[in-house]
């Protein structure tokens, strides 16, 4: 609205929309309730204002009334509840073939990687019209990622993945707070969302990386040895990681889990705590010998052996045939 | 023209009361009078509710600016912290309960003291202990984790004096446990004859509801805050992911209290309005029992709905869902008070006096408040606004144009009783008004600042927040007018104030029928109810009550 | 104003505080009073159970990999001595109903004894945990230990600390309210030895119960829910 007295955040995502609307629902049932106990209250006092000789008229009470204004508040309440339960739904349901970008916060900064690796630091590109999923972590307390303009708010937690998603609908660039208290610089740790059109994008992306993350994470378990016991046979010791993202696992204990980001980061980081049906419990873990960065590649490489087509290294892990093109080393 | 001056009778002969029984200050530390432990804590949470201001006032002028250049950033984290702790555990839990509660629940009742008076001193030493140490704290470093201290941040992160903090709170907690203890059994056991659940005043059933939650929930901050100590001094794992544990297990332990505790905040002054509107519209309350049900319901469900402030801290789906219903069903009955003090207007003869003006601005004001709360429960509002200035918002409104502004008006309205003086009335109503004002200039604006995005607890912010925040200011300087004048007219009153008559008002209620102010046992001869709470038809139509009263 | 006090004496005990009404309401305030304090300790301890049941359900075997290491047997032992303990103030409370002041001074004298048994065989179990390095801290060590009925699996020490942590946190709070119980009824020795109580009057003995009951039954719970994860004969 006015620059410098704004009224209104910016409107930047499918998401934004929606929550909108519930807000003005809102606005208007809160100003009608607001309007209707200012109106009697102020109406009344002066109604009925004390005079010399005139008594208050002692009324116990009316049963039907206090039945009345408890059961329409109550009506309009589940509208409410039901209207806000459906776009928190939508919000945080993330579509499935999303692009993914890894988060790893931390005191006082964001650290992004994009699934083809672009890395950037406080800032985050991403073209308008594509679903994006943020796979985040924390490396030390608990933050919080937040994008007035898309509505969008997730609590990063360390030990953890969380998960947040939006669609950009505009272009332009739009802030990114922490939301969470964190420390001394909690206030500084905000940086730019910065979405472009699809055609500067494609420049922009090409402007240079490290390769996709999930080669980085590919040559990660290849150097601490992952690959002699995850082979792709059945030979190895450890359970053969092909296929294996999204499909539930049988425990030793009986228990079914799926296999998901946060099973994965947990069987690198404490592989005692679900032992695979049929393996033994050998694994050791490698706590303090990987950053927060190379479980996420290493994710996104293990992601990478469930994609179609996948043979192992070199695909993308965004199965989009325009993304698989354009390949950044 | 006030009611007060229009019923005075003066007072020739200065008679033995409360204050001028005995005289020394040991008379005063070492006193099992409810009355005189009412003003030990009146004196004790004022002095806090100062301290508390002061760190608001410079919360508020270092957000004059965008840029961090008033404070630095850590002592930024400390003023929010600490004025958080100090308005919440020592301020606005203790202030109803325990000054107006602990000078009135015996009275309204028929009793001579609480049940435990012994114990009611002991509370107040624990209060006292706890305060020092908070001040010593304070002092020494202070506290930066935000009053809600979440892990790891507060067990491995910060070096200030958590421990400290949490133990000074621990202590604050038994305070309240015992008071609300007190109240209970006091409540139970202690009612004069005649005096039937149904004839209560509804300040009584305020303060049951509300002891009931201070009994029940805080124990669980005190063992949480228990938790967090043993954490940090012996460097365990029970709340940090490194070392196995659940950061989440801490927000769910420490909400599980302090949610519940923002009811204790706000039952009590719900209280208090219900008392100034009977007797300034002159009729008994709408829907008395339905008033008094939903006491009770609020203090029941405030126990189930804690998760809400969790709904994006990395909580299932499913269970936002849950306590986003559960959270609209404690909406209900707060709603139905509101309508029923509106009603009890209807048809009332109404009066202006100041404790009158104080309840209409809590109706306005808690009206809002409690309306933001509905945009908070919906599940798809709170991801934008949840860790915004719009929770700010709404919190103030409810504890302070809420809960401030009923104790405002409840002191005004039982000043003769506790003093024995009358305050000028001129003043008083002025006051509220500067209140009233102040209140929505500071905190309206933030709303708008939350939803436009300003998160909560940053000391630098985007250039094109500025003219809301400063706004936000402005309006918090005059608040901070109307807040000095009552301290400053109080006091005068006090040595210069006109003599109260026993009933100014001419209210009902067993605590009008004792001197102003009281002898030390309240009741010379136990009363013995035979009429109606708000029996003011009576009152109005000039008839006596059958009892045997003092002075 | 002397003839009006010993008239006034008549009618009462000097016991009764003049804010009641009469000796019974005096009673009933003071036993709801207590029953509410338990209450909050219900509350208090609560919470810590909460924490315990939650992290035995995520870490099951680590937790009875730490629990074989506790003694079970001083554990019992230690059950046993808190449910006589209980049966000694009952036994007490009697004889102050009965007017036998000895039986009451000796029961109270018992109950101590078994109180002061309990925190020293506590005593014994901490030194123990002490020697073998299980005191959450930095000499915590709890290295290769395996998980009962999972051969080959050995415990996560960093989940097995947490065991510890609340072990001493939960077991360390109930000795704390051993000894102000310990406390408590060394006044109630006092009093009773100052013949305080009669048949009409020994409600400080009644609350007092209550309070050593409670003590009792919270480590009652705590027994089989620290000692006894996953034992079998």
């Amino acid at each position: 609205m006015f620059d410098n007295f704004p009224l209104w955040p910016s409107r930047a995502s499918a998401t934004a929309g929606n929550v909108d609307a519930l807000f003005i629902f809102l606005l208007i049932v809160s100003g009608l309730m607001t309007l209707l106990v200012f109106t009697a209250v102020i109406y009344f006092a002066a109604r009925y204002r004390h005079r010399k000789g005139v008594l208050a008229e002692q009324i116990q009470g009316s049963t039907p009334l206090e039945v009345t204004w408890s059961i329409i508040p109550l009506g309009v309440f589940l509208v409410i509840f039901t209207w806000g339960a459906v776009v928190y739904f939508k919000s945080r349901t993330p579509p499935r073939d999303a692009t993914e970008v890894y988060v790893v916060a931390k005191q006082w900064m964001w650290k992004l990687e994009h699934a083809e690796g672009q890395r950037e630091i406080n800032s985050l590109h991403v073209p308008v019209g594509r679903d994006v999923k943020l796979i985040m972590t924390s490396q030390d307390v608990i933050h919080s990622f937040f994008v007035p303009a898309f509505r969008t708010k997730q609590d990063v937690l360390p030990g953890r993945y969380t998960v947040a998603w939006f669609h950009a609908t505009k272009a332009g660039t739009y802030h990114l707070f922490c939301a969470e208290y964190c420390g001394t610089a909690h206030s500084g740790m905000i940086g730019d969302i910065v979405v472009m059109e699809p055609a500067q994008y494609e420049a922009w992306m090409s402007g240079g990386s490290n390769g996709p993350l999930s080669t980085t994470g590919e040559k990660i378990f290849a150097e601490l040895g992952c690959v002699t016991c995850h082979r792709t046979d059945t030979q190895g010791r450890g359970p053969n990681l092909q296929g294996l993202f999204g499909k539930p696992v049988l425990l030793q204990d009986g228990r079914t889990v799926p296999a998901d980001e946060n099973y994965l980061r947990e069987s690198i980081l404490d592989p005692g705590a679900k032992i695979v049906n049929g393996f033994k419990p050998v694994m050791p873990t490698f706590q303090g010998l990987v950053s927060e960065e190379q479980v996420n590649a290493l994710v996104a490489y293990v992601k990478s052996m469930s994609q179609p087509g996948a043979t192992g290294a070199k695909s993308a892990s965004n199965g989009s045939p325009e993304q698989s093109g354009s390949q950044v080393q | 023209m006030s009611m007060a001056i229009a019923n005075a009778i003066v007072q020739p002969v200065e008679r033995e009361d409360y204050l001028n029984k005995e005289h020394g200050i040991g008379s005063w530390l070492f006193t099992t009078d409810h009355k005189r432990i009412a003003l030990l804590y009146l004196i004790s949470i004022t002095i806090f509710f100062f301290i508390g201001g002061f760190f608001a006032l410079l919360i508020r002028l270092e957000l004059l600016t965008p840029a961090g250049d008033l404070v630095q950033a850590d002592t930024y984290n400390k003023l929010f912290t600490q004025h958080g702790m100090v308005m919440v555990f020592f301020f606005l839990i203790p202030s109803i309960p325990a000054v107006l509660g602990n000078f009135l629940v015996p009275m309204m009742i028929g009793a001579k003291d609480l049940a435990f008076p012994r114990v009611n001193l002991l509370s107040w030493y624990l209060y006292i202990i706890g305060a020092i140490m908070m001040l010593h704290c304070m002092l020494t470093g202070g506290v930066d984790t935000g009053w809600t201290f979440y892990t790891p941040f507060s067990t491995a992160f910060t070096n200030t004096k958590i421990v400290e903090a949490g133990l000074a709170i621990f202590v604050a907690g038994f305070s309240s446990i015992l008071t609300g203890l007190n109240f209970v059994v006091t409540i139970h056991r202690m009612r004069a004859p005649g005096m039937t659940w149904s004839r209560l005043p509804l300040f009584i059933w305020a303060h049951y509801a509300t002891s009931v939650i201070q009994i029940l929930g805080t124990p669980v901050i005190a063992i949480t805050i228990v938790l967090v100590a043993a954490e940090r001094a012996l460097h365990l794992g029970i709340f940090d992911p490194r070392l196995g544990g659940d950061p989440l297990l801490f927000q769910h332990l420490f909400w599980f209290y302090s949610h519940p505790a923002v009811y204790i905040m706000i039952l009590p002054s719900m209280g208090i309005i219900s008392e100034i509107i009977a007797c300034f519209s002159r009729k008994r309350i709408f829907g008395y029992h339905f008033v008094a049900l939903s006491s009770m319901a609020i203090a029941v469900f405030g126990f189930i709905v804690w998760a809400h402030h969790m709904f994006v801290a990395g909580i299932s789906l499913y269970a936002a869902l849950v306590f986003s219903l559960l959270s609209y069903s404690v909406a209900v009955p707060s709603a139905v008070k509101v309508f029923n003090w509106t009603a009890t207007l209807y048809k009332g003869s109404i009066h202006y006096d100041a404790p009158m003006l104080y309840a209409f601005g809590f109706l306005g004001l808690f009206t809002i408040g409690g309306l933001t709360g509905l945009f908070l429960a919906a599940l798809g509002i709170d991801v934008h606004v949840t860790d915004t200035y719009f929770v700010v918002a709404h919190f103030h409104y409810i504890m302070v144009g809420g809960a401030l502004m009923a104790y405002l008006g409840g002191m005004h309205f039982w000043w003769p009783k506790i003093s024995g003086r009358l305050y000028p009335e001129g003043w008083a109503r002025l006051a509220a008004l500067i209140v009233f004002i102040g209140f929505n200039l500071t905190f309206f604006p933030q709303f708008i600042l939350g939803y436009v995005g300003m998160p909560r607890r940053y000391y630098q912010y985007p250039a094109e927040f500025q003219v809301l925040n400063v706004l936000s200011t402005a309006g918090a300087t005059v608040l901070g007018v109307g807040y000095l004048l009552p301290m400053i007219y109080f006091l005068w009153s006090m040595r210069y104030g006109k003599r109260a008559p026993d009933n100014p008002w001419q209210a009902a209620g067993l605590e009008w029928k004792t001197q102003s102010p009281p002898t030390t046992f309240n009741f010379e001869e136990e009363p013995v109810v035979t009429w109606e709470a708000y029996n003011y038809d009576e009152i109005d139509a000039g008839q006596k009550q059958e009892v045997k009263v003092v002075g | 104003m002397s003839v009006q006090t010993s008239v006034h004496q008549d009618l009462h005990g000097p016991e009764l505080l003049h804010h009641f009404a009469d000796p019974q309401q005096q009673r009933n305030a003071v036993s709801l009073g207590m029953w509410i304090f338990l209450a909050t300790e219900v509350m208090f301890f609560g919470g810590l159970f909460c924490a315990y049941l939650i992290y035995r359900g995520w870490f099951f075997g680590d937790f009875a990999a730490a629990s074989k290491s506790i003694n079970a047997a001083l554990g019992g032992t230690n059950t046993a001595v808190l449910i006589c303990s209980s049966l000694t103030v009952v036994l007490a409370i009697w004889a102050a109903q009965t007017s036998r002041r000895m039986l009451l001074i000796a029961m109270l004298v018992l109950t101590m004894i078994f109180g002061l048994a309990f925190l020293g065989i506590k005593g014994i179990e901490y030194r123990d945990k002490f020697e073998e390095h299980h005191v959450p801290g930095a000499s915590f060590s709890f290295d290769h230990e395996p998980i009962p009925g999972h051969p080959g699996q050995y415990a996560n020490p960093q989940h097995a600390q947490i065991f510890f942590a609340l072990y001493f946190i939960m077991t360390g709070l109930h000795a704390l309210h051993m000894i102000v119980g310990l406390g408590l009824f060394t006044w109630l020795l006092v009093m009773a030895w100052k013949g305080r109580f009669t048949p009409a009057y020994h409600t400080p003995l009644e609350i007092g119960g209550l309070y050593w009951h409670f003590v009792d039954i919270v480590w009652i719970y705590l027994f089989p829910l620290l000692y006894l994860i996953d034992r079998h004969p």
